[in-house]
C-alpha cells in the first residue's frame, strides 16, 4: 500500500468519480505560470502577422459603431436614451463584446482544446481563466477609446453628467464575467455529446443582444417586449454600465438583485457540471 | 523499494458508434439504474474489445479489464501489446486525462506525460515563446524553463530558429524542439507514449540515450509504451504485456517479451500452410498460402545445427493479375526485429503476377548467428508501398551451436551477435 508521508497532494487517486470542486479550484494556484503564459498567447496570437497589429483592438469597436450608427440611428431613428448615438452604441458593444466573445470562447473551450486535453492534464479550469484575463486585458484597451471619445462628445457636442456611480463600473464589469462563464461553462459541458448545442450557439448570441438593450434602451420598451428584456440578465447589467458612465439609463434595484442571484448561480451550476464533464469527455468528444 | 504506482482492477468501457437521438434514451436509463442502485449497465453490456469481429452497430466494448500492477520508485516499466490492446487508455488513465470506468489507481509524486511530441504548441508564437507554453503544458514552472533553458535550445539544435514562428520550422525541426522540451521536464514519474517513432535515426538514438540517463541516474520512475521491443529491452526492466484490455503477462523485460512473441505467434500445421486470418493486412489481391522450411535432405525441420544450410517454400495465390510488385522475406530475431530480408530477385526490382499459384524457393546457408529466429512475408505494391499481404513472426526456428560440419563449429560459450556476414579475411604474419 502507499505510505501517506507525503503532503497529500503529492498522492493521486483516479478513479470514476470527478475531482471535488475544492481540488479543482485549489489545484488552479499552482498553475500560475501558465495562466499567465495562456493569457500572453491569446493576446499575441490575437494580432499576429497582421500589419496594423494592436490596433485592431480599437478598429473592431470602432467599424460596429459605424454600422450600427447608420443602421440603427439614421435610418431606423431608434431611440438612444438621450444620448449621443455614438456614446450609446460605443458603450454598448464595449460591454456586450467583452461578455460575447467570453461566452464563446468558454463554451467552445472542451472541443477547441480536445486535442490538448487528450494528451495531457492541467486544470482544465486555466483555459477559461485564462480567456478572461485575456478578454480584460482586451476590455481595458477598448475603454481607453470609450474614454476618448467621451471626452471628445463631453467637449464637443454635448456634455452628460459625471457622478460618482463611476466608481462602480469594475464591480459591473466583474458581474458580467461571472455570468459570461458560468453559461459558457453550461453550454461547453453540454455541448461535448450533444453538438446540435454548439451549432445553436450563434443564433443563441444573435438572440441575447437583439434582446438586450445594446441597440435600444429599455425605457423605449413596452409590453411584451418589455418583459423579455427584462428578463434577460444583461439588460441591468448594460443599463447599468451607461448609468454609471454617462448618467443615462433606466436602473431597477429589483432587476439588479435578479441578476447578481442569476450569475452567481449560474457560475456555481456551471463550475459543478463542468467539473463532472471534463474528467473524461475526451472518450465522447 | 517503495510503490508509486498502485493500478487497482482499472477497467475501461467505450461505446462504440454514433451518437445520436437514441443515445438520449440510453443516457437517462442508465442515469435511473446508477441513481436505483444497480449496476452501471455501460459496464455490464461491455464486450471483449476485437475490432475484427462485427458486432452491433452501438455495442459496447471494454478496452481495459481488470488490469491491475505496481511499480516501484525508479522502475522503467514497458507496456506492449497488439494494436488495440488497451495501452494508450492505459496511459490516458495513468496521466489523468481521463478516468477509468471503475476501479483506481494512486499516484506517489508528480506525473509528466509524454503522450505526443509538442502538445501546445502554438504555430504563430515563436520557437522561444513556445519552450515556455510547452514547459508550461507539461507542468513546469518559468523558473525551471528559465533555468534550463540553455540546456534545451543545445539539446534541440535549432538555435538560429529561436525567434522565427514554429509554423515555418520543418516537422523535423519542431520535433526536436519539442522533445527537447520534455526531455528537460522535472517529474517524479514519466510517461511516454511512442513518441520515440518520429525524427531521423541520429535523434531518435539522442532520445534514447536521453531516457537512458533519466530512468537510470535520476531514479525517476518511467513508464513507456512502444511496439519497438529492441527499445523496450533497452529500456524497461520490468514490463506489462496487455492482451485485449487484460493483462497477458507481467515481470522481468525479457520473459515478458517472450510471452508477447510466443503469443502472436502463428499457429502452424505440419504441411505449412498459413492460415488465412494471419495476415495482419492487405487488399486480398494476393496471399501467402504456404510455408515450408527444409534441411538438405528436404526433411522438414524448426532446429537447425550452425552453419546448416535453410531450405523454404513459399507458396503465393494471386487471385488477380498484379504488377510491379515487390516480395521481401524477412528473418526476424527473438525481440521481433528485422534482421535481413531476403528477395526473389537480388536486385530489389518490382515484378508482375498473373493469376495463379506460385512456389518460391530459397536456399540460404551460414548466415545466422546461434539463436531462435522466425519469418515475416510480405508483398506490397512498388508505387505506393501499400501492403497486398503481410504476416508477421511465423514460422519460428531456431539455429543451435551444435554443428554437423566438422569444419564449421561455433566455439563460444555466449551469442556474438545474430548475423554472420560471408567476409573474405587473411591472416599474414607480417613480422
Amino acid at each position: 500500500m502507499i505510505s501517506k508521508v507525503l503532503p497529500s497532494e503529492q498522492v493521486k487517486i483516479i478513479d470514476k468519480n470527478a475531482r471535488s470542486l475544492k481540488t479543482s479550484l485549489t489545484e488552479l494556484t499552482s498553475h500560475q505560470d501558465l495562466l499567465w503564459l495562456f493569457v500572453k498567447r491569446d493576446f499575441i496570437s490575437f494580432y499576429k502577422q497582421t500589419i496594423l497589429g494592436p490596433i485592431w483592438f480599437f478598429l473592431q469597436p470602432i467599424f460596429t459603431t459605424t454600422i450600427y450608427f447608420f443602421l440603427f440611428y439614421n435610418l431606423a431613428k431608434l431611440s438612444t436614451d438621450g444620448l449621443p448615438g455614438v456614446l450609446f452604441y460605443l458603450s454598448g458593444i464595449t460591454l456586450w463584446s467583452f461578455f460575447s466573445e467570453l461566452l464563446l470562447k468558454t463554451s467552445g473551450l472542451l472541443r477547441e482544446n480536445a486535442a490538448i486535453f487528450g494528451k495531457v492534464y492541467f486544470p482544465r479550469l486555466i483555459v477559461p481563466i485564462s480567456h478572461f484575463f485575456s478578454g480584460l486585458l482586451k476590455l481595458s484597451v477598448q475603454l481607453f477609446l470609450l474614454a476618448a471619445v467621451s471626452i471628445i462628445v463631453y467637449f464637443f457636442v454635448s456634455p452628460f453628467n459625471f457622478t460618482a456611480a463611476f466608481f462602480l463600473i469594475p464591480f459591473i464589469i466583474l458581474l458580467t464575467a461571472i455570468q459570461s462563464c458560468g453559461l459558457g461553462l453550461m453550454i461547453a459541458s453540454l455541448s461535448v455529446k450533444y453538438r446540435d448545442i454548439a451549432l445553436l450557439m450563434g443564433f443563441f448570441m444573435q438572440g441575447l443582444m437583439y434582446s438586450t438593450t445594446v441597440i435600444y434602451p429599455l425605457s423605449s420598451t413596452s409590453g411584451i417586449l418589455n418583459k423579455i428584456v427584462l428578463l434577460n440578465p444583461m439588460t441591468s447589467i448594460i443599463e447599468s454600465f451607461r448609468f454609471c458612465l454617462f448618467n443615462k439609463g433606466t436602473v431597477i434595484y429589483a432587476e439588479l438583485i435578479y441578476t447578481i442571484i442569476f450569475s452567481f448561480l449560474v457560475l456555481y451550476v456551471g463550475l459543478l457540471m463542468f467539473i463532472r464533464t471534463e474528467k473524461d469527455f475526451v472518450d465522447t468528444i | 523499494m517503495s510503490i508509486v504506482v498502485e493500478a487497482n482492477k482499472i477497467s475501461k468501457v467505450y461505446r462504440l458508434g454514433q451518437f445520436s437521438g437514441s443515445s438520449i434514451g440510453f443516457d437517462i436509463k442508465r442515469w435511473m439504474a446508477i441513481k436505483q442502485g444497480k449496476q452501471d449497465p455501460l459496464l455490464s453490456q461491455a464486450q471483449e474489445n476485437d475490432r475484427t469481429s462485427s458486432a452491433g452497430k452501438d455495442s459496447i466494448v471494454s478496452s481495459l479489464k481488470d488490469v491491475s500492477f505496481n511499480i516501484n520508485k525508479g522502475d522503467s516499466l514497458g507496456i506492449i501489446g497488439r494494436n488495440g490492446a488497451g495501452k494508450s487508455t492505459l496511459l490516458k488513465i495513468l496521466s489523468q486525462v481521463t478516468t477509468p470506468s471503475s476501479g483506481s489507481v494512486t499516484i506517489k509524486g508528480k506525473v509528466a506525460s509524454l503522450l505526443e511530441v509538442g502538445t501546445g504548441f502554438h504555430p504563430e508564437l515563436s520557437g522561444r515563446e513556445n519552450i515556455f507554453l510547452n514547459g508550461a503544458i507539461l507542468g513546469m514552472k518559468v523558473k525551471e524553463i528559465k533555468n534550463k533553458f540553455d540546456e534545451i535550445v543545445d539539446f534541440s539544435g535549432v538555435e538560429r530558429y529561436l525567434d522565427t514562428p514554429v509554423k515555418r520550422y520543418s516537422s523535423g525541426m519542431y520535433v526536436r524542439l519539442a522533445f527537447a522540451v520534455a526531455a528537460h521536464l522535472e517529474s517524479d514519474i514519466l510517461i511516454v507514449d511512442e513518441v520515440l517513432a518520429v525524427g531521423d535515426a541520429e535523434f531518435q538514438r539522442k532520445c534514447m540515450g536521453k531516457m537512458n540517463d533519466l530512468g537510470s541516474s535520476s531514479g525517476r520512475t518511467i513508464i513507456f509504451v512502444s511496439h519497438n521491443m529492441a527499445a523496450i529491452n533497452q529500456l524497461c526492466n520490468k514490463s506489462l504485456f496487455l492482451n485485449k484490455g487484460m493483462v497477458a503477462a507481467s515481470g522481468d523485460t525479457s520473459s515478458v517479451i517472450a510471452s508477447y512473441l510466443n503469443y502472436n505467434k502463428v499457429v502452424e500445421n505440419f504441411e505449412g500452410d498459413i492460415p488465412e486470418n494471419s495476415s495482419l493486412h492487405g487488399t486480398g489481391e494476393a496471399r501467402f498460402t504456404k510455408l515450408r522450411i527444409f534441411n538438405l535432405n528436404k526433411e522438414p525441420k524448426k532446429k537447425f545445427g550452425f552453419g546448416e544450410n535453410i531450405f523454404i517454400d513459399i507458396e503465393l495465390t494471386v487471385n488477380k493479375k498484379i504488377e510491379q510488385v515487390l516480395v521481401g522475406i524477412h528473418i526476424v530475431n527473438n525481440l521481433g526485429e528485422k534482421i535481413c530480408m531476403l528477395t526473389i530477385n537480388s536486385n530489389y526490382t518490382p515484378i508482375d503476377f498473373e493469376k495463379g499459384v506460385y512456389n518460391m524457393s530459397f536456399q540460404f546457408g551460414d548466415i545466422l548467428m546461434p539463436g531462435e529466429y522466425a519469418f515475416g512475408l510480405s508483398i506490397s505494391h512498388f508505387s505506393s508501398g501499400a501492403d497486398i499481404d503481410y504476416i508477421e513472426n511465423f514460422s519460428q526456428f531456431s539455429i543451435s551451436r551444435d554443428s554437423s560440419n566438422k569444419d564449421l563449429i561455433y566455439p563460444w560459450p555466449t551469442i556474438h551477435g545474430i548475423y554472420k556476414p560471408n567476409a573474405i579475411s587473411e591472416l599474414k604474419k607480417i613480422v
